[in-house]
Formats: structure tokens, C-alpha cells, sequence
């Protein structure tokens, strides 16, 4: 259970996350979705435990993420960001070796290896797995490094915009590989999203944040609604019912 | 392109030894294999090979090594390829240690003299890496920029204070990068280096993450301060050791950990041992065209470098795509 007790954070005058109190049951898939600028990045990390709060407290399991040990968190939460700039060159197989780090601290048994092949596999990168990240396309880094974090196999999951960079063919790929990892393992995702449709259409529950603040959170149904997502994003959005699913045509 | 495997190791260990050997025969003094056997082990020959050839290969090799791991281990912790002991201040820092103990305590062993050089050095580095932290980094040429700054900062206090104190003849005789004055009893501490190059290898992992971002270090559980300071710990040490026993090797550890990136990538555990064979290769190969050029006479290793270096630098500030660098 992942428990956020009046989280607050600001830069300088401007509040970025404000007091933001929520409990999230174990299991599932929850999207975050909001406007530009609303604070979700910045809520997922410092749920995330890269971000300092300068109020409230993230409880994880009923660990203080500020107090518990790195080394013991990493094995429980993983968080991969919107940004992975790298400077080192590393290779996709490297790179998703890492992910057992907190495992392993750098003695890599078969079990790791069983781990990194499995998870390289997920993601379809055999054929890449040898190459240098930066010899690779934006879509097919973006692949690597969530391979990583599938590999650290932690029960929380946190992933900023992992659909960036992404073509159709792979982030449906990712979204079905989140599901399926919520569903059959028991983890705990928490996914921001860009695309209302795509956290419809995937996620379990959606968390709605503008200014700072989480204004409205339930499933899939209760969120997609026509007044509440146009007041939400500040125009005229419509949802509909196409094959058995709620799309908002904006 | 695939990373090349460990087993090319092998020839470049031997190209190595190689060298190593042709050091040992290398000089002014007839000491070839046959002078040895015709002398024997009470001859002037062995004498000079114990005394001077010797150990002056070892610390080649020990030097070349670790500065060149140094170099790797500065670049993976400031996330930038254009930084070695040499362009931050750490060398200078150093110097300056030196420096103060030789005007204020000059009677103190050498030993001691390298642990205040390895604090001057310590703390010039940390210096760096604050102003670092306080300044917006808009280019990756901002980093090197600054490093040459303050490294320029440190060296115009350290020359300042030898002016005042008439050591500049000194001063230039200990940071010119010079192995003829090795001799038996004069290089020892370079074993320390080695043991820092040993405890760089078994963090390698830690650097390898350190060098992909603090909160990327953060998600994986690495206390990402605590690796910052065991490298900067072990820049320091080395860099104070190899300016104490030998003088400032310029580029050393820019240059090798550029051309292992390349041929094998920053993961610090595959790349290290090859940034080791290959920073010892180098120097000993500098080391002897030195000692050729203007045979009988030398050219202090420094010299060379600093020739080869700065156009090696040139060339990877250069070069196309000098964005991944």
C-alpha cells in the first residue's frame, strides 16, 4: 500500500504539489493523468523517493521512503523517468543488468542472468542487446531502460511518460506488458499518462491532478466524463462508447 | 558495433610486457642481456638494472595505470568526458600541497609529504565539483572550461608563493612528468597507487552507476554521495602519489579512458582493465621515444605528453559528434 500523507512541494513562490493526501491499495494499475504544469512528474518523484518533499510523508508498505535505507527500498520500488539522459556508453544488456543491482550489489548470480534474459526478452531486444545505447533510436533506448526496471522486479512501479518516443506497435507493447505485470505478478504500477485514452483503456484507476492538487480519482468510468475532463483540460472534450470502450474525442 | 571481448586482453597485456622489457634495456648504460650474463649478478650492468632500470619501468607502469584509471573514475563521477586530474585542479592542488610542506616543513619524510599533497588534492577537487553543482551547465564544454579555470587559479597561487619563497626552479623541476630520477628507494609509494587502482576495480560497479546520474544511482539504492567521495578519495591519492614521486603526467587520464570508451564502452568493471594496460602501454611507449629522440640525452615524459595529448584533446572537442562524448 502506498500512502501519501499532505505532500507539499514548491519552487521558489510557485506550489508545485499541494498537500496532497491519498492512499493506494496494493496491486493494480493507477494512471495519473492532468494538465501541463499540474505536478505529476514531481508527485511521482518524490514517491519515488529522487525528490525531496518539503512537507508530508510517502509511506511504502509502512516505510518512510525519506528514512528507509537506499539499498532496502530499491528492492520494493523502482522509478524509471521521463528523462534518461545518458552520458556513459553502456550496452542494453549492461544497462538491464543494472536493474539487479540492488539485488546482487554487482555479484551477478544465474538467477540475475535468468532475470535480464527474461526481461530483454519481454521487451523484444534480443537482437539489440549487444549494442551501445547511443547507437540506438529514442524508441528502442526508451525500451532498454524499462527493461531495467522490469528487471530490478520490484512490487512498486513508478514510470514517468513511458510511452515517450514510442510508436503505436510498442506502446501498446508497454501498456499490455503493465497490465499483464499488475495482473499476473500482484505489482503495483503507477503510470503517468499523456493519453486520457491510453490510462482508459489500461489502467485499473486514474488519479486526476490539476494545480497541484488530486481534484477527482476513480476508475476508469467515473473519470471519463464529459464535463469533468473538459473542466480538467480547459476545453470542449466528449466522451464516447466505441466497441466497448470510453474514448474522449477532443 | 559489439563490445570486444576479455580475451583481446591477452595481446595487449603482451604488448605491454613487451614494452616493459625494451624499457629495461633502454639507456646510456650498456645493460643488454648479453652484458649481464658476461658480468654476472655482481656486475655494473645488473647494478644499474636493479638500481635504476627497474624500477623506473615499475613506476611507469604503476603510474600509467593508475592516472589513466583516475582519469576514467573523474569522468564517470562529473558525467563528462573532457575531465582528467590534469584539467580540474586536481594535479595543481597537489602542487601546491607540496609546496606549502616544502617551505614550512621541509624536514617531513616523503610519505607524509604525499598524504598533505593528497589533501590539498582532495579538497581542490571537491572545489571543482561545488562550483560544478552552483554553476548552470548549459554545454558540456562548460565543464572542462571550468576545470582549466580553476586549475589555473591554483597553479598562479602556487607560482605566486614559490616566486616569494625562490622555488620556481623546483617547482618546475617537480611538476615537469620526469622518470629518469627514479631509483631504487624513490618510487615505492607508487605501490599505493596501485592498491587504489585495485579498490577502483572492486567499486567499478558503483562508479558505472554513479556515472548514470544521481537519481538514477538513487533508484537502484546506491548512496550516491558516499561513491562521489570514495572516488574522489582515490583521484586524490593517486594524483598526490604520482606528482610526489614522478611529476605531472598531462592527458594521461583524458586520452586512454576516451579511447577504451570507444573501443569498449563505460561499463567501469569490462573497462578498467583495459584503461589500466593501456595508460601503462602508453606511458612506457612515451617513456622510450623520450629517452630516443635526442639519445644520449632525454626528454622529460611530460613533454610528450603534453605534445600528444593536447592535439589528442583537440581532436575529441573536434570531432563530429562530439555531443555523445
Amino acid at each position: 500500500m502506498i500512502e501519501l500523507d499532505k505532500i507539499t512541494k514548491s519552487y521558489g513562490e510557485t506550489v508545485v504539489v499541494d498537500g496532497v493526501c491519498i492512499s493506494l491499495q496494493k496491486a493494480g494499475v493507477t494512471a495519473i493523468i492532468g494538465p501541463n504544469g499540474a505536478g505529476k512528474s514531481t508527485l511521482l518523484s518524490i514517491v519515488g523517493r529522487i525528490l525531496g518533499a518539503d512537507a508530508g510523508t510517502v509511506h511504502i508498505d509502512g516505510m518512510d521512503v525519506a528514512r528507509t535505507p537506499g539499498d532496502a527500498l530499491a528492492r520494493r520500488l523502482s522509478l524509471l523517468r521521463q528523462e534518461n539522459h545518458m552520458s556513459a556508453r553502456l550496452t542494453v544488456r549492461d544497462l538491464v543488468t543494472f536493474g539487479r543491482y540492488p539485488h546482487s550489489k554487482g555479484r551477478y548470480t544465474a538467477d540475475d542472468a535468468a532475470h535480464v534474459e527474461r526481461a530483454i526478452g519481454f521487451l523484444g531486444l534480443e537482437p539489440l542487446a549487444d549494442r551501445f545505447l547511443d547507437e540506438l533510436s529514442g524508441g528502442q533506448r526508451q525500451r532498454a531502460f524499462i527493461a531495467m526496471v522490469l528487471c530490478q522486479d520490484t512490487d512498486y512501479v513508478l514510470f514517468d511518460e513511458p510511452l515517450n518516443n514510442l510508436d503505436i506497435k510498442h506502446g501498446v507493447a508497454i501498456m499490455r506488458l503493465i497490465q499483464r505485470a499488475a495482473r499476473e505478478l500482484g505489482k503495483t504500477v503507477i503510470v503517468v499518462l499523456h493519453d486520457i485514452n491510453i490510462a482508459a483503456a489500461y489502467c485499473d484507476r486514474i488519479l486526476v491532478m490539476k494545480d497541484g492538487r488530486i481534484v477527482e480519482h476513480g476508475e476508469p468510468a467515473e473519470i471519463m466524463k464529459d464535463e469533468l475532463l473538459s473542466a480538467i483540460y480547459e476545453a470542449p472534450i466528449t466522451v464516447h462508447r466505441i466497441e466497448d470502450r470510453l474514448v474522449a474525442i477532443y | 558495433m559489439k563490445p570486444l571481448s576479455p580475451a583481446t586482453l591477452l595481446p595487449a597485456l603482451l604488448l605491454v610486457a613487451a614494452l616493459a622489457v625494451g624499457s629495461l634495456f633502454v639507456g646510456v648504460s650498456d645493460v643488454s642481456p648479453s652484458a649481464l650474463f658476461r658480468e654476472g649478478f655482481d656486475g655494473r650492468a645488473a647494478q644499474v638494472l636493479l638500481a635504476s632500470r627497474v624500477p623506473r619501468t615499475l613506476a611507469l607502469i604503476l603510474a600509467g595505470a593508475a592516472m589513466a584509471v583516475a582519469g576514467l573514475i573523474m569522468q564517470m563521477l562529473v558525467r563528462n568526458r573532457f575531465v582528467e586530474p590534469s584539467t580540474v585542479g586536481t594535479v595543481e592542488s597537489a602542487t601546491l600541497g607540496i609546496l606549502v610542506v616544502t617551505i614550512f616543513a621541509p624536514d617531513l619524510p616523503v610519505f607524509v609529504k604525499m598524504l598533505v599533497a593528497a589533501a590539498f588534492a582532495l579538497a581542490g577537487t571537491a572545489l571543482f565539483l561545488r562550483i560544478l553543482r552552483a554553476v548552470p551547465l548549459r554545454s558540456i564544454l562548460m565543464v572542462p572550461l571550468i576545470g582549466i579555470l580553476l586549475a589555473g587559479v591554483i597553479g598562479a597561487i602556487t607560482t605566486f608563493f614559490a616566486y616569494r619563497y625562490d622555488f620556481l626552479q623546483s617547482l618546475n623541476a617537480w611538476t615537469t612528468g620526469d622518470f629518469s630520477v627514479v631509483l631504487r628507494g624513490r618510487y615505492e609509494l607508487l605501490w599505493i597507487s596501485a592498491a587504489m587502482t585495485a579498490a577502483a576495480y572492486l567499486a567499478a560497479d558503483r562508479f558505472t552507476v554513479a556515472g548514470l546520474g544521481k537519481e538514477f544511482s538513487t533508484n537502484l539504492g546506491l548512496n550516491h554521495e558516499r561513491v562521489v567521495a570514495l572516488g574522489l578519495v582515490i583521484v586524490a591519492l593517486v594524483s598526490a602519489v604520482v606528482v610526489v614521486s614522478v611529476g605531472v603526467i598531462p592527458f594521461l587520464g583524458l586520452i586512454v579512458p576516451n579511447v577504451v570508451s570507444l573501443m569498449i564502452g563505460d561499463n567501469v568493471r569490462r573497462a578498467l582493465p583495459w584503461v589500466a594496460i593501456i595508460g601503462a602501454g602508453f606511458v612506457l611507449a612515451c617513456d622510450i621515444v623520450g629517452r630516443l629522440v635526442i639519445y644520449p640525452y632525454e626528454i622529460p615524459i611530460g613533454t610528450i605528453m603534453g605534445v600528444v595529448g593536447s592535439f589528442f584533446f583537440l581532436y575529441l572537442l573536434l570531432r563530429k559528434n562530439a555531443r555523445v562524448a
